[in-house]
């Protein structure tokens, strides 16, 4: 037996893991089945999972028909893509100088970061919103990524990391004269990976799924995001058409699945050491 | 001292200055980002809740409490802090013990550990919107899966989405789906933190089976942990927003109308940008407090170092 011990004999532990995994998955299961079954038989309400008539190539091209899913798929590229972007040029050399250099007014910027972990996205979105109206902006990647262009988080994050860097290193970057930038470039950068990694998993899995943000700022379909075009193909297109549906759920749900199921451990990870402060 | 201003300043600039110029350079276009993006827009709003500002309107004016005050007669934002209350007291617990319950069970064997990570974490990096279309098809009262089975048992079949008796319910459901997998997590990441000679130790102070261990050293120990999932947990139902804005936009009846999807109404639908600020800022302060109160009781009893 493991010194941690188990509360149940391992068949038992595995059979109640099974039935729990089942219940976990039976949406993904339903999801999947339905967008492969023709109408009439979802209608039909059977229980079998499995389609008799396959209705797949009709459901999955209906909606590559009547809306633009790669348009959906690329606009959530550029948009997370971006956020992470300028996430990490903000974030990298702040939590840089956060961690590793003396200037006044360190410790109220270190203290202004820590008072921003608190506020919610939600709070600056009313004036962010008409700001981005006034200026004509709406309906535009800038919109979509400006505000999030910025993360306390990930300047928290960074500068916990860099502390934990030798300063022997930075020192040697010194003596052969670099300056403070190429140091954060060259020297901090290649070291922040472990960190850059976490942060940037968290970060686009939670851009790829928010809805709130986008559908304030975008109308129509030209710059919607994946979570805003299922949401437009369900109200504009699908109407009680069941499978339709559920292959335009599939469709853009499956990029962050299988990025997920293929570095599963980083995933986990990613999520679990910046969850401890997200 | 003049003398020495004099060296430090004609050949360059002293070491500290340097260091100083680099650090504010660095610091700079953070600085800028935080200004525009979070500072000043979260000022704003604390500013907008005390005006009757609408989009479109005349030149807002200055209205002081008003919008509070409208926010205690208003029976809809009551309804809405009722329900999202409920959903908060129903999500919240049910992640915390049912994600403490899965690291468990999960951690408990070496066969089948990353696989069942995987499976109940899967809903925390999908497509929240996508999924609730999975939930409304499965929930679906005549030809979802879930009430062809309970038809099949002979069970009553409600109308899970769409009547106000049980939508509250389901939309906690799917809530406690989408974030067991995350309390999952960071339990498990508090239970490989725990020495394992801890557990040799309880053994030989007497400590006998699982409950034993369990009650003695995990429970114990995953106090820190603990504390902040709870918190964040809280913090996590208390956004409740895509699934209400999928499923039900706050219906049947408002039996789903829950404080973010209020505050994105009045805002962004009905336009009333004041009224809308006044429910953030009551959103922000609620957000603080249970942060406020984590911090207090991590100084006074979580101490494990």
């Amino acid at each position: 037996m493991t010194p941690r011990g188990s509360l149940l004999p391992g068949a038992i532990r595995l059979l109640v893991l099974a039935l729990l995994g089942l219940v976990f998955l039976s949406p993904y299961l339903w999801m999947a089945a339905a967008s492969l079954k023709p109408l009439d038989e979802i209608f039909r309400a059977s229980l079998a999972l499995w389609p008799e008539n396959f209705a797949g190539v009709e459901n999955y091209g209906k909606v590559l028909a009547r809306v633009p899913v790669a348009q959906y798929l690329w606009n959530g590229v550029i948009v997370c893509g971006g956020i992470l972007f300028f996430q990490l040029l903000f974030a990298v050399p702040a939590g840089y100088a956060l961690a590793k250099l003396r200037f006044p007014g360190r410790d109220i910027a270190f203290g202004a970061v820590m008072l921003g972990l608190l506020v919610p996205p939600h709070v600056p979105a009313l004036p962010l919103y008409v700001a981005f109206s006034e200026i004509g902006l709406l309906n535009s990647y800038a919109a979509l990524i400006a505000p999030f262009a910025i993360s306390v988080f990930a300047i928290f994050l960074f500068r916990q990391f860099f502390r934990a860097l030798p300063d022997e290193l930075l020192h040697a970057a010194r003596l052969d004269g670099m300056g403070e930038w190429s140091i954060v470039w060259r020297v901090i950068l290649p070291n922040a990976w472990p960190a850059a990694t976490a942060f940037g998993i968290f970060s686009v899995v939670a851009h790829w799924n928010d809805l709130f943000w986008p559908l304030i700022v975008v109308q129509g379909h030209a710059r919607a995001t994946p979570a805003l075009g299922v949401l437009q193909f369900r109200s504009e297109e699908a109407g009680d058409d069941f499978g339709a549906m559920m292959a335009a759920a599939v469709l853009m749900t499956l990029p962050l699945v299988l990025a997920f199921l293929l570095a599963q451990r980083r995933f986990v990870e990613g999520i679990a050491t910046t969850g401890l402060k997200g | 001292m003049s003398l020495a201003l004099g060296t430090a300043a004609r050949p360059r600039l002293s070491a500290g200055a340097m260091e100083a110029l680099a650090g504010w350079a660095l610091m700079l276009p953070a600085t800028i980002a935080f200004l525009a993006m979070l500072l000043l827009p979260t000022l704003a709003t604390v500013l907008l809740a005390f005006t009757d500002y609408e989009l479109g309107a005349a030149a807002p004016a200055w209205i002081g409490l008003a919008n509070f005050a409208d926010m205690l007669t208003d029976r809809g934002l009551r309804t809405s802090a009722r329900n999202t209350l409920a959903y908060v007291g129903i999500v919240a617990p049910a992640s915390v013990l049912g994600g403490l319950g899965l690291a468990l069970l999960v951690e408990a064997g070496a066969r089948g550990r990353a696989f069942f990570r995987a499976v109940f974490f899967l809903p925390v990096v999908s497509l929240s919107v996508a999924m609730a279309s999975a939930w409304q098809y499965l929930l679906h009262p005549t030809i979802g899966p879930l009430n062809a089975e309970l038809r099949a048992l002979g069970l009553p079949t409600p109308f899970w989405l769409s009547s106000s008796d049980t939508v509250l319910l389901s939309l906690a459901a799917i809530g406690i789906w989408e974030n067991i997998g995350f309390t999952m997590v960071l339990f498990m990441a508090g239970l490989t933190a725990i020495p394992r000679e801890l557990y040799a130790a309880a053994a030989v102070d007497g400590a006998r089976g699982a409950w034993d261990r369990f009650r003695l050293v995990t429970w114990p120990l995953l106090g820190p942990t603990t504390l902040f999932v709870v918190v964040i947990s809280l913090v996590r139902a208390l956004r409740v927003f895509d699934t209400v804005a999928v499923l039900t936009q706050g219906g049947p009846n408002k039996a789903s109308e829950v404080l973010l999807w209020t505050m994105y109404q009045e805002g962004f639908t009905y336009l009333r940008l004041g009224y809308s600020a006044a429910i953030t800022l009551v959103f922000l302060v609620v957000v603080l407090a249970l942060m406020a109160l984590q911090t207090r009781v991590l100084d006074r009893r979580v101490h494990y170092g």
